[in-house]
């Protein structure tokens, strides 16, 4: 089946996952992701690349940094950016779906940035699009269910680079809830394509897809003997509103057995990197003295998350 | 076209160098920062800086970010960061480009100044001035203007190296891949 991200000439159409991306675009937006992130320290924080381009980000889940994050991403590109959060009732959502993509779309919509609570809604926008042979607008999948989560794979993957150079020679561990985390999978995605030497993933097991070993990682329960020396440490936050049932004790045991602690931290290498999608939960997946300590490169991920979405919507957005 | 350019008469890249430091000398001063356009500006604006012994830290400018053919084109591949270091406000500057053609990528260049400040001056300092301008731009320093324009179909570059100096500077025509 055909990549419906990459249209006939090879080029990126929508940014849906990064599954399946090829190594060249992967690698492309990380180039392009540089230069953008210098236009943060410039006194006028805008580009003209976007003028007169409108971007809807369609929220039918709520979340105010990746929006604002989208929102300000699109503004310094000039684009005129519409906001809907939009309260699905669980009833008939594909069809209401694509209802508001053909009203927006005849508001002559160039780009969404779409945020579902069910895995698939944007692969659903996308395909509609093609299929109504409405090619000049862009799809930016920006999180759907526990699917995907590409600009925040892409992001961390520009972090990485930033700070260790080279993927080929890394260690690196995922802690935490990888069961409900589209942004884990997103990671370990794009980590696959760009050749990080191993990838670990820490959780217990009611924390963890079945067959987790098949996306090429490697798995730990303890947390002492997966940290021993990684070069970088994702933790991922304890997604309390997607429990369901009885997953883990209580937050307060999670933290025990699997909370990053600087005395675990010690047993990664000395210039490991620590990083969190946000938003944290302190003292139940991170110890504030890790969350703010010196290996912490939090905030300067969401500095860069910024950079890496000028330059994606910036290579959908560009003709040809 | 009565007198075609080819490589063998294209003027030495190394002597037009010397020719647009003697015309530029009496105009700078310490105030005067020199901002070379990528690639081959940011070159020739480095051998300015040292034969000039300019004191205002050098500058460099990419204009991907600013080009007019973003939605014909795309954005352009291998964009690097702009290095602005210096105040742009009250600064006076002197863009350096290899060679001056459409004056597209100038207007370009100057619009990326203006997101850094507003500078009491902007100068153009180029190599070679091929002709075929589209837009009202011209160079304060010039070394040298050819005697026809060269047709659309011939590209007009600045190259590194490749001889003894990793910094010699020499002029190449090549044929424009998409033309």
């Amino acid at each position: 089946m055909r990549n419906p991200q990459i249209n006939r000439h090879g080029k990126l159409q929508h940014l849906l996952t990064t599954e399946g991306l090829p190594r060249e675009i992967i690698t492309t937006i990380l180039d392009a992701a540089a230069p953008f992130a210098e236009v943060a320290e410039r006194e006028v924080k805008k580009l003209p690349l976007m003028r007169g381009k409108s971007i809807f980000n369609l929220f039918f889940e709520n979340s105010t940094r990746t929006r604002t994050t989208f929102e300000i991403a699109a503004k310094r590109l000039s684009a005129d950016v519409i906001n809907l959060n939009i309260n699905t009732s669980s009833a008939a959502k594909g069809e209401t779906l694509l209802d508001t993509v053909d009203n927006l779309s005849a508001m002559q919509a160039d780009m969404f940035v779409v945020r579902h609570a069910s895995s698939g809604a944007p692969y659903l926008i996308a395909e509609h699009l093609a299929a109504t042979g409405r090619d000049h607008i862009h799809v930016v999948n920006a999180g759907d269910g526990r699917h995907a989560h590409p600009t925040q794979g892409l992001l961390d993957m520009y972090t990485i680079r930033h700070y260790k150079r080279d993927f080929t020679s890394l260690t690196v561990a995922i802690v935490g809830d990888v069961l409900h985390s589209r942004v884990a999978r997103s990671q370990i995605h794009a980590m696959t394509t760009l050749g990080v030497a191993e990838i670990r993933v820490i959780a217990p097991q009611t924390l963890l897809p079945t067959n987790v070993e098949r996306m090429g990682v490697r798995v730990f329960h303890n947390i002492d003997e997966g940290l021993r020396g990684v070069d970088v440490v994702m933790m991922l936050r304890l997604q309390n509103e997607r429990m369901q049932g009885a997953l883990l004790p209580s937050p307060q045991e999670y933290f025990k057995s699997y909370g990053l602690t600087p005395e675990r931290l010690a047993l990664a290498k000395p210039d490991a990197i620590v990083m969190h999608p946000g938003p944290m939960n302190r003292g139940v997946e991170i110890d504030s003295a890790v969350a703010d300590g010196t290996h912490a490169v939090i905030l300067p991920q969401v500095t860069f998350g910024i950079a890496v979405r000028m330059a994606v919507m910036s290579m959908l957005a560009g003709g040809a | 076209m009565s007198k075609a350019h080819t490589l063998a008469n294209l003027p030495d890249a190394e002597t037009l160098l010397a020719t647009l430091v003697k015309a530029m000398r009496p105009h700078v001063g310490p105030a005067t920062a020199l901002v070379g356009i990528h690639t081959g500006g940011v070159w020739l604006a480095e051998r300015l800086h040292t034969a000039l012994g300019l004191a205002m830290p050098l500058g460099s400018i990419d204009v991907s970010f600013h080009r007019d053919d973003y939605s014909s084109k795309g954005l352009h591949p291998g964009a690097k960061a702009s290095v602005i270091p210096f105040d742009v406000a009250g600064a006076q500057i002197v863009l350096v480009d290899d060679v001056l053609y459409t004056g597209r990528t100038i207007r370009a260049a100057m619009n990326e100044l203006y997101d850094y400040g507003r500078p009491d001056r902007i100068d153009l300092a180029v190599l070679v001035d091929r002709g075929g301008r589209e837009l009202p731009i011209g160079a304060r320093y010039c070394a040298y203007t050819l005697a026809e324009p060269l047709p659309d179909t011939q590209e007009l570059v600045l190259a590194r190296g490749g001889g003894q100096a990793q910094s010699l500077l020499s002029l190449m025509l090549k044929e424009r891949p998409d033309a």
